[in-house]
């Protein structure tokens, strides 16, 4: 890897002053993006502002019936969760298939949302559940976040210091993994919650997405024979060695109805 | 106290207890004072003209201690890379042989090239020197599709070869095999794509190296499958170090699968710096660089048909393959889509006229070369596939029509019409108990308890044979290869009485330390604890031709045996002289030196004392020391013989391919350690599944860039991909080494892609699939049931 300045802050403001007036300057969570792509040196930031030491980044509080997760908390932890478990199982069934032990043990959940990695199971979540996330200086709706292939509306020097998830009447998670990397080829995220039925897409589209048809299908009738005959365009989908757009675009109705199926069970 | 540790004993693995305690030392852990590392600047383009090559300012970097580049190894006279393996073409001339410099000169090839070598203190100073220099490239059109590589207008990867064409070879006689066509009943033709695969051992390939100025002596510790070859290679042919002044050591070498057997540009220039440097070098590969310039495996497009009469028995089979060499030909790169190949695909059959046409190309790709099984799991994946579609498109039960056309087992030692003479084989058992064992005949039972759970479920056949062992010298070079490749052995008593085997092959993961010991603690009546292997050092270790196409327990441990044999012999004339008895009269048994008919018995130890410190020993006749060489060549080949069934359970919505049971028959003669010979199945039937369904070097088409350059995009087999294997084995000793063994190393991996894939066609035949490419993966599935993309 490339030099940089190494900074450890110990609270939320140190590191917003560590970061401050360094446009290339790069704040690292569980960094399990940041690290790989050092090594690789496809990545030369002035400074990395580690996040591990600030405490009050992580933990998990139950609020007015749903959770919120503090940035800094590991996917573990929130797999591992009964309060996230009683509120949202599939949130903690999702955490509980990311990556690998070591990268659930390390990575956490404000580091996945602010990377917004295309192929990350976070996102869906997000804006299935219509999240709330809050930084250092405000709070920003899951639909107002996540704007396109790695951007988000995090200013520079803005962190995620919590996320907000209202409870699910019903919600469930299901991916398709990449064979080689596991990382979502397509992962839907369907969530009934007070403010209605959301399903959203990851992997599939260069930026989480939502299916308003499904939406409005489940909204009427919350079952998979609801949605078995949307389908979604494959136009503006990825398209790799592993799987066409085509084959992306069948496997949203595919993983969209098994995961309705899964909120059902 | 040898029945425990003997042979056919599942002696725990000796080597384990440093392996699972990370005390394993490998190249990269080497303590050097004073080490430099290297950095290799490699091509971002599979071809281009270099047009200018800039070092002045990457020299100026903190740390750089020299750079080289392909002029410096031009004008200091560097030769290239060999071939070893002489494939003459159909016309009788030998294969086309383009040069491969160390460091590419002018132009490069694939990308990955070597392009320069920075010297520095650090790797990291070494790695930021690279990125200072500057190289002007003119980028030129690649040559990237295997199919196209022959077509006009097609750029050309060496002018040395026209038209991309290395060698157009042929075995068989092709009028023969037209006239049986000519006659048949039934042709089933096939076409298919033997998928690239990279090798990705464990451990990435490592170099360093180091010079005495005093003595002039070279050492370089290199990740080898073959130090002695590769110090014969460096020596004769390319660096013209005398040979006994350079010593090649392969310590623990984790994994190889091949793509360790061959001599590669970055050791070659590590021990060629490493005088003009005056520091020792170190050079570990990063894993992104094994992706690039591991000497690939497979890579074949073959178009097959087999001619049958009306009751099924096989008149004729003709095959007509492209072979990838890719840019530069690796060290026996020719020798396997050739002698490797052709020569199997008579499988178990008796089928008696076989034709094959291969030609093998030059691409804008890395080298491909001998990767677990090299030819014979290609040949195994035509005949097998093109067995069960003949089976499928007569309605004839897939192990029937195997059956009806196996060898008989009366009629070995069978010719074959491709060279070969099977040495021994009994094929029928074989199939019978993997049938047995996969409990064939629920299997509908369980295809429909699937299909009620919207899965369908396929059964897939695989009987493969295999040519390995190699091999018998003679043979060897009568079809051009350049070495021999018989095997060495040396076992040294200590005075105290304990025991080393000195090894010509090299263990990257085999067990030799456990399975050699074991040998040797039966034959000789030693206890397994005081055996000592010594291995991978040609400053220790006799001359030898190291591990590679399973021939390390046929080969090298018949060269123990021969060995074992000789200290017999001698402790026999001691042991006479000792009780005073005639050596005739004198017997061997469990370590004990005794006369027939009397009570008088020496142990072994006692003799090996006595040859040590003689002084009651019949020194006018015998030479003192207990210490025995051997060399041992092959009469023939050996032949392992398997039957494996795979079935399958696929998700028509997603495509996605389950392997849910996989059975493994197999014929490897007699088993010195089941376990170990149970985990080599295991592990290749991984990898079989792996090719089968996951594994694919993918190279963009236009630019020749790496798609698959990263565990991001290239899928490897894992825990999770496969279920608990059922294994079984029946033993038809081999006739010809005084172990009566065959090879087990590459089995699994030869088979296992045939079982997979025939099961996945078998599964998607309700639905009218007809093909499905290799690997079957959820994307190739899911088109072949859509008909298209």
């Amino acid at each position: 890897m490339y030099d940089f300045a190494y900074h450890r802050p110990k609270s939320l403001a140190e590191a917003a002053a560590a970061l401050k007036g360094k446009p290339e300057g790069r704040a690292m969570s569980g960094g399990m993006t940041l690290i790989p792509t050092l090594k690789q040196r496809l990545a030369k930031p002035s400074d990395v502002v580690d996040l591990n030491g600030i405490k009050e980044l992580a933990g998990i509080k139950v609020e007015g019936g749903g959770v919120t997760i503090g940035g800094m908390t590991r996917h573990a932890d929130v797999a591992s969760s009964p309060e996230v478990k009683a509120a949202i199982p599939a949130l903690a069934h999702l955490a509980g298939h990311i990556g690998d032990p070591q990268v659930r043990n390390r990575g956490t959940m404000g580091g996945s949302v602010a990377n917004n990695d295309p192929a990350a199971d976070y996102p869906a979540a997000v804006v299935a559940l219509g999240a709330t996330i809050t930084t250092n200086t405000r709070k920003i709706a899951a639909d107002d976040f996540f704007k396109g292939l790695f951007e988000t509306a995090l200013e520079d020097g803005e962190l995620i210091t919590a996320i907000s998830f209202p409870k699910a009447e019903k919600a469930g998670y299901m991916k398709f993994p990449n064979p080689a990397s596991r990382y979502a080829m397509v992962g839907v995220f369907v969530a009934k919650t007070a403010g209605g039925v959301r399903v959203a897409v990851t992997g599939a589209g260069p930026c989480v997405f939502r299916v308003k048809a499904m939406e409005e299908a489940l909204a009427r009738n919350f079952s998979s024979d609801a949605i078995k005959d949307i389908k979604i365009p494959a136009g503006d989908l990825n398209s790799d060695i592993h799987g066409s757009a085509e084959y992306r675009a069948h496997l949203v109705t595919v993983m969209a109805r098994r995961a309705v199926d899964q909120a059902n069970k | 106290m040898t029945a425990a540790t003997g042979i056919g004993a599942r002696v725990l693995r000796t080597e384990d207890k440093r392996f699972l305690t990370g005390t394993g030392r490998y190249v990269d852990d080497l303590p050097l004072a004073r080490a430099t590392y290297a950095y290799f600047l490699r091509s971002p383009h599979a071809h281009a003209k270099i047009k200018s090559l800039d070092t002045v300012a990457a020299r100026a970097m903190p740390g750089v201690v020299a750079i080289f580049t392909g002029k410096d190894t031009a004008d200091a006279k560097v030769g290239g890379l060999i071939c070893g393996w002489v494939v003459k073409d159909k016309h009788g001339q030998p294969h086309k042989a383009p040069p491969h410099p160390v460091m590419a000169l002018d132009t490069v090839r694939y990308v990955g090239d070597t392009v320069a070598m920075v010297v520095a203190n650090s790797h990291d100073e070494a790695r930021d020197a690279a990125e200072a220099i500057k190289v002007e490239y003119e980028v030129l059109p690649a040559n990237v599709e295997l199919s196209k590589a022959f077509d006009k207008g097609v750029p050309e990867v060496h002018p040395e070869a026209p038209g991309n064409m290395v060698y157009d070879w042929e075995i068989g006689v092709k009028a023969d095999v037209d006239a049986a066509f000519a006659k048949a009943a039934h042709v089933t033709k096939l076409d298919i794509v033997n998928n690239r695969l990279i090798p990705n051992a464990m451990e990435p390939r490592a170099a360093a190296a180091d010079y005495d100025k005093g003595t002039g002596n070279y050492t370089l510790w290199s990740t080898s499958q073959n130090p002695h070859v590769l110090r014969l290679i460096l020596s004769a042919f390319v660096l013209g170090i005398p040979e006994h002044k350079l010593r090649v050591i392969a310590p623990d070498v984790g994994g190889g699968f091949g793509s360790k057997i061959f001599c590669y540009n970055e050791e070659t220039m590590v021990t060629w710096a490493v005088s003009r440097v005056g520091r020792p070098i170190k050079w570990t590969a990063e894993r992104s660089e094994s992706f690039m310039t591991d000497a690939h495996g497979r890579d074949h497009v073959t178009h097959a048909e087999l001619a049958l009469d009306k009751d099924g028995k096989f008149l004729a089979l003709k095959v007509d393959t492209i072979a990838n060499m890719g840019a530069y030909l690796s060290t026996f790169s020719t020798a396997v889509p050739t002698y490797l190949y052709a020569t199997l695909l008579a499988g178990q059959y008796t089928t008696p006229v076989i034709y094959a046409n291969v030609r093998a190309a030059l691409t804008h790709t890395a080298p491909v070369d001998a990767y677990r099984g090299a030819g014979r799991p290609e040949a195994t994946f035509v005949v097998e596939s093109i067995v069960s579609k003949a089976a499928a498109e007569l309605k004839i039960d897939p192990a029937e029509l195997r059956r009806k056309n196996f060898i008989p087992t009366s009629a070995f030692p069978y010719q074959t019409p491709v060279a070969l003479q099977y040495d021994s084989g009994n094929y029928p058992p074989i199939i019978d108990e993997a049938i047995a064992i996969a409990d064939y005949k629920g299997f509908e039972a369980r295809r429909a308890e699937a299909k009620a759970r919207g899965k369908l479920r396929g059964i897939g056949f695989s009987s493969y044979i295999e040519a390995c062992g190699l091999g018998p010298s003679r043979v060897i070079g009568q079809l051009g290869g350049g070495v021999g490749q018989w095997e060495s052995a040396q076992i040294k008593f200590n005075p105290t009485g304990n025991v080393q085997i000195l090894t010509g092959a090299h263990s990257h993961g085999q067990s030799h330390e456990t399975t050699f010991a074991q040998i040797v603690s039966d034959k000789l009546g030693v206890p397994i604890e005081t055996v000592e292997v010594v291995h991978g050092d040609t400053a220790t270790t006799p001359f030898g031709m190291g591990s590679y196409g399973s021939r390390s327990l046929a080969v090298g441990g018949s060269a123990i045996m021969k060995a074992a044999d000789k200290i017999i012999a001698k402790g026999k004339k001691i042991a006479a002289h000792l009780m005073e008895a005639d050596v005739a009269d004198v017997v061997f048994e469990q370590g004990t030196f005794k006369v027939a008919g009397t009570d008088k018995a020496v142990p072994l130890g006692a003799t090996v004392f006595a040859a040590y410190v003689p002084h009651n020993y019949p020194l006018e006749e015998l030479e003192p020391g207990m210490d025995e060489n051997a060399f041992y060549d092959p009469s023939n080949f050996v032949y392992p013989s398997g039957t494996q069934i795979c079935e399958v359970e696929i998700d028509p919505e997603t495509g996605m391919v389950e392997v849910v049971n996989h059975t493994a028959v197999d014929d490897f003669g007699n088993i010195v350690n089941p376990m170990i010979v149970d985990g080599q199945v295991h592990g290749g039937i991984a990898q079989g599944v792996g090719q089968a369904l996951m594994e694919n070097a993918v190279y963009d088409k236009e630019t020749g860039q790496l798609v698959s350059g990263s565990f991001m995009d290239y899928t490897m087999p894992r825990a999770d991909n496969v279920p608990s294997f059922k294994l079984g084995n029946k033993v038809t000793p081999c006739p010809h080494n005084p172990l009566g063994v065959k090879g087990c190393g590459e089995a699994g991996a030869i088979a296992a892609p045939a079982a997979v894939m025939n099961a996945v066609h078998d599964a998607l035949a309700p639905l009218g699939v007809k093909h499905v490419p290799m690997p079957a993966t959820s994307l190739n599935v899911w088109q072949a049931i859509h008909g298209g993309n």
